[in-house]
């Protein structure tokens, strides 16, 4: 059974259809990207997973329905979203942040495991810890909100856009650590990227999103050699 | 009033404004100024004095729905404008013996100037703050209006108690049904110059404040001066109304100018439809009988079933009655729309 | 100088008072965005259910412990049930909501237990500790007990997990909700403690003013104003604000001349606008800057 199944999904925002008929599956433990130019609708996606959107479709985690249930209710399975724009508490502090990753947790002693383990895998966040979070830099705040995701010890991590607005360097090492990260603590994720090159160096599949469909999909490595996406979307 | 709220009032305003008149639309306002027309003639002298405060009412809230439908201001003070007006009246009529239709362009241009001039600090307030501004006017009124200073002209705590106007070239018809239709003549010539106001570049530029007033601004838009304006000609319209109010009921007292007849004319602006001319209306209409309505419901408590008629009016219509009566008419020619879009087809596919 | 003093513990203990309805109107306004009109009626409905209490033979401090706890419920089925269904409308379908509701109070109050004005005790012993004779015993209480409500609520909101997560869905719902906080439970959470925190209030003062439905309207502006002054977007602030507007309106009675005690309410808010004018976010508020 795969971790994620999506049949048929179909997203509005509004009276405006964005995704019109998407089906794939994830299985647990890989990487997957999903590509795309912008407006194709990868965002979209990941908001119709958490049930930000209305939809229409299946969708199931963990081989539960989670299709038009409350994003409350869909992340309490396992889902952990670092959203567009990384979702900060800015007026809260870096540590509080942290902490709200894990409020729905039961287990105090994993709980400090976890901070500890989020803050060695990013050490400037724990130099920041009692900093107001609104404070810290593009860069800091998207570690922020990758390290509060992994606080909820999720099943599924969907990404969404890590590299916006990062530079280069720190893009990279960003991206080592998901790496780092999916290997270490069998976290599977769904990353969505503008950056086509960076996401499919980490995944395992990749789906090429146009206008709403997949247009493209599988093995990360074919993809990437694949003659179109090369020229359209990895600049060679 | 922030850009999330903005953007839902833009399209409840949507649904509840009209800005052209279709033919049937035109059929419809026809009959309703006949039927407004004959009314006096059918209903008892209390009925008669009842509809003529509403029509009072309609133009303040018509007033109010300008500031804060098409403008995107809020106040919460226009019950002040209303007793400025009211009182302008008393004064001008009982005390210069100066004829009662004088009182409307004089009543309405001093509200003009005072809204204008509470407008311009008001800028600088947003949402919130500008409700507690205009709050702090509404209280204050009555206490400023018992002042002593002023007394001689306003009567003090006692009020001013004005006589009734008798109908022109002897017509024979009663003071309260000539009071009826004069009123009833002031709120067209004041609707059609809101519609004309509305729909016209000034119009727009009202609008484009509401809806994003930083653009607006970027676009050259002098937001300032417009938002004064508005405050001030909102101000004109509710104080016609408190000139034509007062004028009814035959008396202006400070304790009827207060907190809660601002409050009630903000209901009226919701409730009859947020950012629509035929919406103040329904709003006027609603402020004089839903309390009598709640009355014959439960004696002994009718605020409570007016609040609760409120709270259900928010459930059912959020977008006021005309919304709600707009939405029917889209749906219905909709719904027409579609069976000629059908009919045209099935024509065409027709071998000839 | 004694009046002085006087006036300044009375306008203390008011403004007690104006500080808690002042944070009960900052906690919801933070939840959702908009003011709470009803907050005033509300707890006046709380301290009737309290007088009833008390008519009963429930001991004093039972009776207000077991009337906090009420109007908590109270508030979170208000808003669960008759709030929910406009939340994320516009505001004014919240507004016209919230004077619904005020208006449903204030008559179910009146109907109940009848408009005449009825004494309300006062819990403090006739004579202030430690022989302090410049404040009055109740103004001592009053501010004593208030201090120690809006330091629970202080620390409800800084130390405890679910006081971090109503801070959290206050400040962004959908990244709140995106950690597993069900935020509509939080803004039901805040109505409550909103609700508790005024029953407080109108304990407080119905001994001074006299129980009857229409003794928390201009305790409820005081509130507003001093939420207003202080900064709505920061609860110490408020909670200032309400000192600041209760000591202010005291003095301003007692001093000004021509300022008797009706024209005390449209001098004290003209002053608070006057200071709005200046400083749009309040003393303490924060600037928002506005992203275009």
């Amino acid at each position: 059974m795969a971790l994620l199944e999506v049949s048929n999904l179909e997203a509005f925002y509004g009276q405006t259809q964005v995704l019109r008929g998407l089906s794939f599956k994830l299985e647990e433990g890989s990487v997957t990207a999903i590509l795309g130019a912008n407006g194709a609708g990868k965002t979209t996606t990941l908001r119709a997973i958490c049930g930000m959107v209305r939809t229409a479709g299946e969708m199931r985690f963990a081989g539960e329905r989670i299709a038009s249930r409350a994003t409350e209710s869909i992340v309490r399975h396992g889902i952990a979203h670092v959203p567009e724009g990384r979702g900060t508490f800015m007026r809260l502090s870096t540590e509080q942040n942290l902490k709200l990753g894990a409020y729905t947790r039961k287990d105090a002693a994993g709980v400090t495991d976890d901070l500890e383990r989020v803050y060695r895998y990013f050490p400037r966040l724990k130099e920041r810890r009692n900093q107001q979070a609104g404070t810290l830099s593009g860069g800091e705040q998207q570690m922020l909100a990758v390290g509060r995701a992994l606080m909820m010890r999720p099943k599924l991590m969907l990404l969404d856009e890590p590299s916006f607005g990062l530079a280069p360097l720190l893009t990279e090492e960003l991206f080592r650590i998901l790496g780092t990260i999916s290997s270490e603590r069998q976290v599977s994720m769904l990353v969505v990227e503008q950056n086509a090159s960076l996401a499919l160096a980490i995944a395992d599949h990749a789906y090429l999103l146009e206008t709403g469909r997949i247009v493209m999909s599988g093995r990360a490595r074919d993809i990437s050699r694949d003659e179109t996406v090369r020229k359209a979307y990895l600049g060679y | 009033m922030d850009a999330r709220s903005n953007a839902k009032t833009r399209e409840l305003a949507a649904l509840a404004s009209g800005a052209k008149l279709s033919k049937s639309q035109l059929v419809g306002l026809a009959l309703a100024l006949l039927a407004a027309l004959a009314l006096p003639w059918f209903v008892s002298d209390y009925r008669n004095f009842q509809f003529t405060l509403a029509i009072s009412y309609a133009m303040a809230v018509l007033g109010l729905n300008i500031l804060i439908g098409y403008n995107g201001q809020f106040s919460l003070g226009h019950a002040a404008f209303y007793a400025i007006g009211a009182y302008t009246a008393a004064i001008m009529m009982e005390q210069g013996g100066i004829a009662y239709y004088w009182t409307i362009p004089v009543a309405g241009l001093v509200c003009l100037l005072a809204g204008f001039l509470f407008g311009l600090p008001a800028l600088r307030l947003e949402g919130l703050y500008l409700a507690l501004a205009t709050f702090a006017l509404s209280l204050a009124t009555p206490q400023m209006l018992k002042y002593d200073a002023i007394s001689p002209w306003t009567g003090g705590v006692q009020g001013v108690t004005i006589t009734k106007p008798d109908p022109p070239f002897g017509l024979p018809i009663s003071q309260d049904q000539w009071l009826y239709l004069f009123s009833l003549a002031v709120m067209l010539v004041l609707f059609v110059c809101a519609w004309n106001l509305l729909r016209s570049r000034t119009g727009r530029a009202l609008k484009a404040i509401r809806d994003n007033p930083i653009a607006a601004s970027a676009m050259g838009v002098n937001t300032a001066l417009y938002k004064s304006l508005t405050f001030g000609v909102s101000a004109l319209y509710t104080g016609i109304a408190g000139a034509l109010g007062a004028i009814t009921i035959q008396f202006v007292a400070p304790d009827t100018f207060n907190f809660f007849l601002s409050i009630a004319f903000l209901v009226g602006v919701v409730i009859g439809g947020l950012a629509s001319i035929p919406g103040a209306v329904f709003g006027g209409l609603l402020i004089v009988f839903i309390p009598n309505f709640a009355e014959q419901v439960s004696k002994a408590a009718p605020w409570a079933i007016y609040g609760a008629v409120l709270i259900l009016f928010m459930y059912f219509m959020p977008a006021g009655i005309w919304g709600f009566i707009r939405m029917l008419y889209a749906r219905f020619t909709r719904k027409r729309g579609a069976e000629q879009a059908t009919r045209a087809l099935a024509d065409r596919e027709q071998p000839s | 100088m004694d009046l002085f003093l006087q006036q300044t513990s009375d306008g203390l203990a008011f403004g007690g008072i104006y500080a808690c309805v002042a944070l009960a109107v900052v906690m919801i306004y933070q939840a959702t965005d908009h003011l709470n009109f009803a907050q005033g009626e509300m707890a006046m409905f709380s301290t009737y259910i309290a007088f009833t209490l008390l008519h009963h033979g429930v001991p004093y401090w039972w009776t207000f412990l077991l009337t906090m706890g009420i109007s908590f419920i109270g508030g979170v089925l208000v808003e669960r049930i008759i709030v929910r269904p406009v939340e994320g409308t516009t505001v004014l379908n919240e507004v016209i909501v919230f004077i619904g509701l005020l208006a449903i109070f204030n008559s179910l109050a009146g109907w109940i237990w009848d408009y005449t004005i009825k004494p309300f005790p006062s819990p403090f012993p006739d004579k202030a500790p430690f022989g302090i004779t410049f404040i009055g015993p109740h103004d001592f209480g009053v501010i004593g007990v208030t201090l120690v409500v809006l330091a629970a609520v202080f620390l409800f909101f800084r130390f405890t997990p679910v006081g971090l997560a109503m801070r959290a869905a206050a400040q962004n719902p959908d990244s709140a909700r995106l950690v597993g906080i069900r935020v509509g439970w939080m803004l039901a959470l805040g109505w409550g403690l909103a609700a508790a925190i005024g029953s407080v209030a109108g304990m407080m003062v119905a001994p001074i003013v006299f129980l009857e439905p229409n003794m928390m309207m201009g305790i409820l502006v005081y509130g507003f104003a001093g939420a207003l002054l202080g900064g709505i977007s920061n609860p110490v602030g408020a909670v200032a604000g309400g000192f600041m507007v209760g000591v202010l309106e005291n003095w301003v009675g007692t001093y000004v001349p021509f300022v008797g005690s009706e024209l005390k309410l449209t001098v004290a808010l003209v002053l608070i606008v006057t200071v709005l004018v200046f400083r749009p976010s309040g003393l303490f508020g924060h600037v928002v800057v506005k992203r275009v």
